[in-house]
Order: structure tokens, then C-alpha cells, then sequence
């Protein structure tokens, strides 16, 4: 595992950011995989974009046959350690157990998923490698986040050429560089990243961003797939958003997986109530800010994220101030100390009104925008005849096909913005779909 | 309230909860702490020459990560000195004069020895003895134990010989490690014993370690067989005391033994014709404090049914069991799911589809119809289409309103299976692994015929008369 040693997480990360859901002790494990009722066409297999099959390795874990168990669900899902933690279970496998109906506890599938995961990697196994006959054709997989890594790896393991490109040093994507670090550690994230580049996918460290870099591109392989994510963090838009100590959710998370942000000031207010906001504002709490507000223009009842996130968050000492608006930044000596807000009422058609008069300030050393992120729409302006809907490449579900020929696209860049499991499905996808479009000759 | 004193072939005890002649027997200080956590009786770790044991001595089968399903032992019988054994019964007979105290005996076959034996067991104070013809591991190859439960004329003879001298109740205990249990038990029926108990452990080798390939338990990197008791063995214990308490040749009061663990598993034993109940395995799992909740369960279920005694439900089931030719082969019974219960879990559709007679479908989303309905999609096109599906995580902010089809809630339909009650065989594999209690129950079908057995149909002969050909 030579790849890992490029990375070390800052003792100070690991120290403020433990676990969120420790792992399963051996024994542990077999009693809940036991629990397990081994459902006939499973609604959590169903439920469960990558479509793993759950009761069949549970039933592995239940026979303590963890190879069986791990190679099994990377038969369906090639980065299921990070989808075993970071995964809103609670939504998908877990949330469609049949164990609800009853008045019991479901099962808890992430956990045992992640048992079999790590017991896999921490013993030094690699993929297993299917023995396909090698292919000529070169496919380019642009962004190394899941989606093309899920891409890259069943086009590799059906014998093909595939390179990923990426701007950033680090493969993963929002694996690495996103997701909150006590749910996913950025050595996890490269562990799993080394493991699939292991199969004999090439990685390169260079930014698409040219019509010259394009064209390059285009000459030199047979299908692009596109995985490039969503763009920037939409800024807050008002009075004073640019000055110091405003700095976007993913930007702030970034930063502190790569060990480069390890304070904050005392006051911490993050704009937005989606999956995000709760990471910044808890990585906030975690490193030492005393007074952490979530600002959200709508009610409690609509609050975006999931209801486990807005949970933790409340449970981690996040306040919230509901139907309030920023409008303006204030600054001294070029850092934020103060959010103006607006108290904002919302009609039943969703229309928004600020209250006359009922301005006040909120007192900050930081102002966290997570508001969402905007699509790539420059780069995607590139293409010609790219169809492109919401900000969303429009593709064949099935297939991953967008509108031109020579190119496949998945992951957030299609579906808008979703969890790390839906661009794994997106990628594998289109694999398949290049595949089979390769397979009947271009 | 129900009375739960037993006169047991003679023998007294407060409750028909007796410690079984094993580890939770083995000494006086033992004994006592159990009569005074409520056990009624004890049957001492067998008494004899005293022999030498190994270790280790135990080894158990765990099963869907429970521990203990299945208990076996190699250890032989008592390691102590006899005259300790019987100071320790006089001793504990004289602190403890209402409990019922059974001395386990195997001597080597020799009548002057037995008779020796019978004697001294009775002058410490026994209220009965039980004659240990059922070990069926190291006693055995000595010529004792199972040696001597196998071979009626040696059990018949050995009974006889204690008999000459017994002046207390004399137990046979049967072992089942033999093709007819009946046999031994006519034997000591035939010798004028007291009573029987039933069943003594059963021949095992519990399992193999896969690293060292030795089997257990493991002495020294050798294993010998050993026998096997605990839950596991109830279902062959209440086969065989049924057996011999149907046999009107065989039956004498009957000590059931054999995976004993609560009230309920009690109260079965009963229901077969057992006069009081012997336990082992539970205790060695959990205590004597188990008796506890045996006392006070059987005495709740007694007072909810009417029975004042055991005497009054003893046996009743004992004709309610008969051989297979002996069954109306008219009744008919049909699987009902119920849909408010079902979870969706559709393991009926399987094992109906794998295991049974392929009549649990999954078609219910499509609709009522008209008449018999006959779609017969295998289980393998269901997985097919699930995988092939796609699904995606469920987003607030991009889903709006759909969020609500997801999570907890009611089965829906498409989950919910259909019996096809025309071609249902009632064989109950469903109702079987089915995990919630009361979804799918048995309902009888009036089938309109006569009752009518393979006895009547056959004419006695067990053959069908239809094949019958005339010359």
C-alpha cells in the first residue's frame, strides 16, 4: 500500500474528528449479521443504488467468511468502504428494512458493510482482478471522484485502457476532499482510490479546461467519460460576501481533511441547511468555536438536510435561527465580524418576503456559505451539442450516453447533486453502457 | 393456585423440577444452594468407583450466534471418593428433609457389588436411586453404562439384582443411543423397576476446528465422542418417552430428560406422561436461579388452564400422537397470510418456491381477477428486475414530494405474497419461516370427504387397493 504513505491525516484532524459510528468488534458483527432475515429480493438490495447484494453478505459475515463478504459487495459497489460510511443509510438499505414493520431495530447494514470493507483492506487484499482479454481502445474518465472511479474500474476490469484526469493533486474527489472527516477519512478515501488505480488505472494530474486540452483529448481517446462534479459553492450574493473570514462550506472542509485549517474564531454562522451546512457547522463546533449558527431562510419543517444530520447537529451544540436572510457582510480590518440578516416570511406559493424593519446583526468572525453548488456551466458551454437541462448533461439513465456520441457523463454532474453511492451507480453505469457501445463496434 | 407436589413413584418433592445426575450435582454444598434457589429435587452425580477424568471435557454447538444449542460432555461419573458422596446426601438429607434426594449408581456388573451399593446409598438417606445404564462415552467401553442400557438382558438383570435389596424406588435410566428406546424400557419394566428416566445424553462429536482440523472437545489434539444434550435434543427426548409411554409393555412413571429449559419445555414433557423433570444444560448455561421462573411459569399456566396438580394434565397428549397410517388423509389445511402483519420479508416465496410446492407468488400488484390465476414467475426474474432497476438516494431539496414514498412504512402490495390456495399442499414450511408471529396461519378447508386414513384406505393391507389386479 505504498500509495497510502503520500497522504498522513494531521493528528490534530484525527484528534478533534473520532469516528461518528465506531466500527463492529469480529463478534459484534456475527450477532447483527445473525439479526439479519435474509429477505427474499431484498428491499435494501433494491433500495440500494449500486443494487449490493445486502443479505447475501450478511450472510457471508454471519459464516465469518469476510473475503466472501468484501468481494461480494465490490462485485456490485468497487468503493463500497467509503459508501458503508458515508451512505445515508437511513434513507436507503437501512431505511427500506423489513425490521421497521416490526417494531425492531433494522438491521444496521453500513456498519456490517464496513466491517467486511475494512477487515478487507486492513488485510492488505486488492480487488480481485476478473481475467479479461486486454482491449485497444482508450477511454478518458475526466474528475477522479466516484463516478469515474466506479467507471474507470469496471472499464478496467473489462480490459480496457482508462486514464483519469484531475486537477487536484489527490484522487476521490469529494471522497477526499469533501465529505466530514468523522464520517470519511481522506486516507480511506486514497486507500480506496490506490486500490482501484491498482487494477491498472492511470492517473493524471491535469486540469481539462481548454478547448485545446479538449481537443488533445478527443484525439487521443476513444470515449470521455465525463464525472467533473458540480463547480464552485454559489456565493451569498450580498453586500461584503468577498472580504475575509467568508470562505464556502466545501472549501472550509477541504481545508481541514488536508490539515491546513485547524482553527476558527469564536463566533462561526454557515448560511444554508442542506447535507453541508451540517458538516461545516459540526467541523466548526470540533474545532473549538463556542458560538455556531446555522442561518436558513425557511422553517424548521423545511430545513433540507436529512433529519439524522439536523439530529447530530443539534446534538453537537449547532443553534439555528430560522427565516432569516443575510444581507450584507460587515467587516473590520478586512475580516467579517459582523452578518446583517432580515427576518423573511414565505408564502404558500414559496415566494419570500423580508419583513420591513426587522434587520439585526449577528456577530461573526466567520460566514460559511453552503448554499449549494453551481454547475459547471462554462466548461459544459464548451460542447456544442451537449444537451444540457438545469444545469444537468442530460443523459440516457441506463447507458450514462449524453447527447454526443464520443462522450458518457454520471455522477453529480447528471443528477444535480447526490450522495456518493448515486455517482458509483452513474459511473458503473456508463461503463457498462460504453462497454456494450464499444462492443458493437463505433 | 396450582399445586405443584409430586409423588413420584414414591418419591416426594415439592416441585417436579429435579437437577439432573451431572456437574450441577456433583456435591453437597451444590445441592443445597439449588434447593434453596426452589429446585424440588436432585439426582446425585452418579456415584461409583471413583474414576479419573481429562481435560478438556465440554464442547457446545452455538447456532445464528446464540450460544449453546447443543451441549457435549466426555467427563465420566463421579471423580469423588463414595463414602464422601453419601456423608454429603446424609448430610444433605438431614438439612434438607422435604427435598427429594436420588442417588445415581453404576458399579461394575457384579451382583454382590450392586447389591453393596444399593445398601449404602439407602442408609445415607436416598429417597430413591436411579441406575445409571446411559453414559454413553468412557463408562461404556469399561462394560457400564450405555453398555448396559444397549443390552436389555444385562439392563433386566442388573434391575433385577438391585431389586432384591431396594427398599426405596428403584429408576431405570434409559439411554438413546439404541434402535428401539422401548426395548431397554420393557427390560426394566420386566425387572420390576419403579420407574424409568429418559433420555440420557446422545452419542456426538460437536464439530471440527477448521485451522488444526481436531474435533472437540479437543484433549491433548485428540477428541472421543461424547453426548450430546441441551435444546437441540428436546424434539428426540419427547419422540422417544412418547414411545414408551404409549407402549402399555413399556410405560412406568417416567423422569423426562432432555433439553429442558423452561416451564413451557416442562409442561410439554408433562403433556407426554413424565411425572417430574430432570434438567442439566440450562443450568450449567445459566444457574440454578432458572428454576425461578419454571416454578412460578408452570404454576401461572397451570392456574390459566384449570389444572390444580400435574396429575391433571399428565399424559393427555400421549394419545393425541399415533402412526402415520392412523391420519385422515382428507383433512386439508391452507396458508393465510395476514396482510396487515406481513413485513415483506418474502421468505415464504422462497421456501414455498425452493423448499415446498411453488405455490407463494409474488403477483398481487397486478389485481384482482377473475377465476384461477396461474402466474408462475420464479423467484430469479424478481432479483433480475430489482438489480436491474434504478434507484436513486432520495433528496429533499430534488425530490420534494416523492420523499414521502420512502422509509418506514406499510408493506407495500407488491411485497405482500398470494397463496394459491388450489394448489397449497398445507404442509406449514411457510408459517415456518415466516418471522412474524401470527402472519401466516393454517386455515382448514372443509374438504366435504369422510375422514379417511391409509389404514381404512388400504384395508389394513398398506397397500392401495386400486392396484389390486384380478385374475
Amino acid at each position: 500500500m505504498a500509495k497510502q504513505a503520500i497522504f498522513e491525516e494531521h493528528p490534530e484532524v484525527a484528534r478533534r474528528f473520532p469516528d461518528l459510528h465506531p466500527p463492529f468488534e469480529p463478534q459484534q458483527a456475527v450477532v447483527e449479521a445473525n439479526r439479519c432475515l435474509n429477505c427474499f429480493d431484498a428491499p435494501c438490495t433494491a433500495a440500494c443504488p449500486t443494487h449490493i447484494d445486502v443479505p447475501k453478505f450478511i450472510k457471508k459475515i454471519g459464516s465469518r467468511n469476510l473475503r466472501g463478504a468484501a468481494v461480494s459487495i465490490l462485485d456490485a459497489n468497487v468503493l463500497a468502504e467509503s459508501c458503508s460510511r458515508v451512505c445515508p443509510v437511513e434513507v436507503l438499505c437501512e431505511g427500506s428494512c423489513v425490521m421497521h414493520r416490526y417494531n425492531k431495530q433494522p438491521i444496521e447494514i453500513g456498519r456490517l458493510q464496513r466491517h467486511a470493507m475494512s477487515t478487507f483492506y486492513d488485510s492488505g487484499a486488492q480487488i480481485p482482478k476478473r481475467n479479461s482479454p486486454a482491449r485497444k481502445e482508450k477511454i478518458a474518465c475526466i474528475g477522479a471522484g466516484p463516478a469515474s472511479l466506479a467507471c474507470a474500474a469496471e472499464l478496467r476490469q473489462q480490459g480496457f485502457n482508462v486514464t483519469i484526469f484531475d486537477k487536484r493533486p489527490l484522487p476521490g474527489g469529494l471522497n477526499t476532499y469533501g465529505v466530514a472527516e468523522y464520517k470519511l477519512r481522506a486516507a480511506d478515501s486514497l486507500r480506496e482510490a490506490a486500490a482501484i488505480l491498482e487494477l491498472g488505472v492511470e492517473y493524471r494530474n491535469e486540469e481539462i479546461a481548454d478547448d485545446a486540452a479538449l481537443a488533445k483529448l478527443e484525439q487521443e481517446f476513444d470515449i470521455i467519460f465525463l464525472g467533473i462534479g458540480l463547480g464552485q459553492m454559489h456565493k451569498l450574493g450580498v453586500a461584503g460576501d468577498a472580504t475575509g473570514g467568508v470562505v464556502d462550506a466545501l472549501e472550509f472542509i477541504a481545508g481541514i481533511k488536508m490539515g491546513t485549517t485547524l482553527t476558527v474564531g469564536k463566533n462561526v454562522i454557515v448560511v444554508g441547511a442542506g447535507n453541508t451546512a451540517i458538516d461545516a457547522a459540526v467541523a466548526a463546533v470540533r474545532l473549538g468555536a463556542s458560538n455556531v449558527h446555522i442561518v436558513y431562510r425557511r422553517d424548521e419543517k423545511s430545513i433540507s438536510a436529512f433529519d439524522f444530520e439536523f439530529e447530530h447537529a443539534k446534538q453537537e451544540g449547532v443553534k439555528f435561527v430560522w427565516q432569516t436572510l443575510p444581507v450584507a457582510v460587515h467587516s473590520d480590518g478586512g475580516n467579517a465580524k459582523a452578518l446583517e440578516c432580515v427576518t423573511v416570511q414565505v408564502d404558500a406559493a414559496g415566494k419570500f418576503t423580508q419583513v420591513q424593519g426587522s434587520n439585526f446583526q449577528m456577530a461573526c468572525d466567520m460566514v460559511i456559505p453552503a448554499i449549494g453548488q453551481s454547475p459547471l456551466l462554462d466548461f459544459l458551454g464548451k460542447f456544442r451539442d451537449l444537451k444540457v437541462e438545469k444545469g444537468r448533461i442530460v443523459t440516457d439513465r441506463a447507458t450514462g450516453a449524453t447527447s454526443i456520441g464520443k462522450y458518457f457523463a454520471g455522477g453529480d454532474c447528471i443528477n444535480g447533486g447526490r450522495e456518493v453511492v448515486d455517482a458509483v451507480a452513474d459511473g458503473k453505469r456508463a461503463a457498462l453502457g460504453i462497454a456494450a457501445k464499444l462492443a458493437g463496434g463505433k | 393456585m396450582a399445586d405443584l407436589k409430586i409423588n413420584f413413584a414414591g418419591i416426594k418433592s415439592p416441585n417436579p423440577f429435579w437437577l439432573a445426575s451431572a456437574p450441577p450435582t456433583n456435591c453437597g454444598e451444590q445441592i443445597m444452594r439449588a434447593f434453596d434457589a426452589g429446585w424440588g429435587g436432585a439426582v446425585w452425580k452418579t456415584i461409583g468407583e471413583p474414576i479419573t477424568n481429562v481435560s478438556s471435557r465440554y464442547s457446545s454447538v452455538d447456532w445464528a450466534g446464540q450460544r449453546m444449542m447443543g451441549l457435549n460432555n466426555i467427563e465420566l461419573i463421579s471423580d469423588r471418593p463414595i463414602e464422601v458422596n453419601l456423608r454429603e446426601i446424609a448430610e444433605v438429607k438431614k438439612r434438607y428433609p422435604d427435598n427429594a434426594v436420588i442417588a445415581s449408581l453404576m458399579v461394575e456388573t457384579k451382583r454382590e457389588t450392586w447389591h453393596e451399593m444399593v445398601k449404602r446409598a439407602e442408609d445415607a438417606g436416598a429417597d430413591g436411586l436411579e441406575l445409571n445404564f446411559g453414559c454413553p462415552h468412557g463408562m461404556s467401553e469399561r462394560g457400564m453404562g450405555a453398555a448396559v442400557g444397549q443390552d436389555p438382558v444385562y439392563a433386566q438383570m442388573i434391575t433385577e439384582w438391585v431389586k432384591e435389596v431396594a427398599k426405596t424406588p428403584v429408576i431405570v435410566k434409559l439411554t438413546p443411543n439404541i434402535t428401539d428406546i422401548r426395548v431397554a424400557a420393557r427390560a426394566a419394566k420386566a425387572a420390576k423397576a419403579d420407574a424409568v428416566s429418559a433420555i440420557n445424553t446422545i452419542n456426538s462429536i460437536t464439530g471440527v476446528d477448521l485451522d488444526t482440523f481436531e474435533a472437540r472437545p479437543n484433549v491433548g489434539g485428540k477428541s472421543s465422542h461424547g453426548g450430546y444434550c441441551g435444546p437441540a435434543v428436546k424434539p428426540i427426548a419427547l419422540n422417544m418417552i412418547q414411545s414408551v409411554m404409549a407402549d402399555p409393555t413399556a410405560a412406568l412413571p417416567m423422569s423426562g430428560i432432555g433439553g429442558i429449559s423452561n416451564w413451557q419445555d416442562a409442561a410439554e414433557f408433562f403433556l407426554l406422561g413424565c411425572g417430574s423433570v430432570q434438567v442439566c444444560t440450562a443450568v450449567m448455561h445459566h444457574g440454578y436461579r432458572i428454576v425461578e421462573d419454571m416454578v412460578d411459569g408452570l404454576g401461572n399456566w397451570m392456574d390459566s388452564k384449570g389444572f390444580k396438580t400435574i396429575e391433571d394434565f399428565r399424559g393427555l397428549t400421549i394419545s393425541k400422537v399415533t402412526e402415520w397410517k392412523h391420519l385422515d388423509l382428507n383433512y386439508k389445511i391452507v396458508a393465510h397470510i395476514n396482510e396487515q402483519l406481513c413485513i415483506g420479508c418474502d421468505l415464504c416465496h422462497i421456501a414455498c418456491w425452493d423448499g415446498a410446492h411453488q405455490c407463494i407468488h409474488m403477483d398481487r400488484v397486478e389485481g384482482p381477477r377473475d377465476g384461477h390465476v396461474e402466474i408462475h414467475t420464479p423467484p430469479a426474474e424478481f432479483e433480475r428486475r430489482s438489480k436491474a432497476s434504478i434507484a436513486v438516494t432520495p433528496i429533499p431539496k430534488l425530490d420534494h414530494a416523492s420523499m414521502e414514498a420512502h422509509g418506514p412504512y406499510a408493506t407495500p402490495l407488491a411485497r405482500i405474497p398470494r397463496v394459491d390456495e388450489t394448489e397449497c399442499v398445507g404442509c406449514n414450511l411457510c408459517s415456518l419461516v415466516c418471522p412474524v408471529e401470527n402472519c401466516i396461519t393454517m386455515v382448514e378447508v372443509l374438504t366435504g370427504a369422510a375422514p379417511e386414513t391409509w389404514n381404512e384406505r388400504t384395508g389394513g393391507t398398506g397397500r392401495p387397493l386400486t392396484q389390486t389386479v384380478t385374475t
